[in-house]
């Protein structure tokens, strides 16, 4: 498998939320708008391309005994790197994804990449397989967000799309919304699959 | 026995390396943060004070409000706005905690008269698209020129004067019950907030 196939196979065929359905707190809980899910999505990649860097290099290092507390101070650090230069950096964002940054350390996705792959392949592998996660991974909850955010608030990007008349589905931005868009996706997904 | 000191030892250096990432992290971002709190802290005054040519964040005054569920006593700060050397309005933080998810925090701006020039909210965690109707204008203006004597502070609902958001009683109850509790609270300290030095 080529640096390429390690790189998409995380967009599409093996997609964290889509196909393997892996770290829905987030995926649920943020994607009220599509910045949000935006910005959640980019600091979870910053944070695996790191941890899988990390975990590649001292993978022959870490004792298998204790590599799960191994990855955890890991993941914990880079997460906390993320969301000390988010508060200094991009205030609103940091505002906006709040309690949610600091969970980052509990995506079983990061935390998975980097069992099953890092540990066991080289570098540039494991940086190309972080990165095509990670934007799979951003990809979702954008598309996510993007959704609930156009039926919830008619707006996209804060950008006003129906003018003053329209009366938002305030259902979509409220926990059920999250649950029936998500649905109908993979539902979507699964139709155009099966073809 | 030596399996273990070398689980212990891998153990310990990457916490060490952990560590010292996080201090030089910690260590950049400390002034951006400080000053990313100060600018925040500024735009809420400046939005609840009237017109003011000093900096109110560094001309405080530091009273003592009664005791939170651990016995710590709740620090209430006021900021004082001032232009020329008159006094031109007080802002200081009053805490709703019986939102409908988590505690509301709204910055309140007091003129000299004991009336409310504006109020601004800080942090809330309410429904988005209902009780989150807090933030916007409409609302925050309701309070404008209100003081302790020339309104009924409750919501209509309860027989007061102050609209409730539809579908969302809960938010501007505990809105209209804590700055309730604020005003009076500024006016018994009134002469030690207008009066005391600036607390450095």
């Amino acid at each position: 498998m080529n640096l390429i196939q390690e790189f998409s196979k995380g967009i599409w065929k093996e997609n964290a939320v889509f196909k393997l359905l892996l770290g829905m707190c987030p995926v649920l809980a943020v994607t009220t708008s599509a910045e949000n899910g935006l910005g959640m999505g980019l600091a979870t990649t910053f944070v695996l391309v790191c941890s899988n860097i990390v975990v590649a290099l001292l993978r022959k290092l870490i004792p298998s005994k204790v590599r799960i507390p191994a990855f955890i101070i890991v993941i914990a650090t880079f997460v906390t790197v993320v969301q000390l230069s988010m508060e200094a950096w991009v205030y609103g964002l940091y505002q906006a994804l709040g309690i949610f940054i600091p969970l980052i350390v509990v995506n079983c996705l990061i935390l998975g990449r980097a069992e099953a792959f890092a540990s066991k392949n080289p570098v540039l592998r494991s940086v190309f397989d972080g990165l095509g996660m990670g934007l799979g991974f951003t990809l979702a909850l954008f598309i996510l967000g993007s959704v609930r955010e156009i039926f919830g608030s008619g707006a996209i990007l804060g950008f006003n799309l129906f003018g003053t008349g329209y009366q938002p589905m305030l259902l979509m931005i409220l926990p059920p919304g999250a649950f029936i868009t998500l649905g109908l996706l993979l539902a979507a997904m699964n139709k155009y699959e099966a073809r | 026995m030596k399996d273990i000191s070398r689980l212990l030892i891998a153990l310990t250096l990457i916490a060490a390396g952990a560590g010292l990432i996080l201090s030089l992290v910690e260590g950049v971002t400390r002034e951006p943060i400080k000053e990313q709190r100060r600018i925040q802290m500024l735009k809420a005054l400046s939005a609840v004070l009237p017109e003011f040519d000093n900096s109110p964040d560094s001309d405080t005054v530091v009273l003592e409000n009664g005791v939170d569920a651990k016995g710590n006593p709740v620090q209430v700060i006021f900021y004082r706005g001032r232009k020329g050397d008159e006094l031109t309005g007080t802002a200081f933080k009053v805490v709703a905690p019986d939102g409908y998810s988590g505690n509301i925090e709204v910055m309140v701006g007091v003129k000299p008269d004991e009336t409310l020039q504006a109020i601004e909210i800080l942090a809330h965690a309410e429904t988005p698209g209902l009780g989150s109707k807090i933030t916007e204008p409409w609302f925050k203006d309701l309070f404008k020129s209100k003081g302790l004597d020339n309104a009924d502070w409750r919501v209509k609902k309860d027989g007061g004067e102050f609209d409730q958001i539809t579908g969302a009683t809960i938010s501007p109850r505990a809105i209209v019950g804590a700055i309730k509790k604020g005003l009076t609270f500024y006016r018994e300290h009134k002469q030690e907030i207008v009066s005391q030095g600036a607390a450095q």
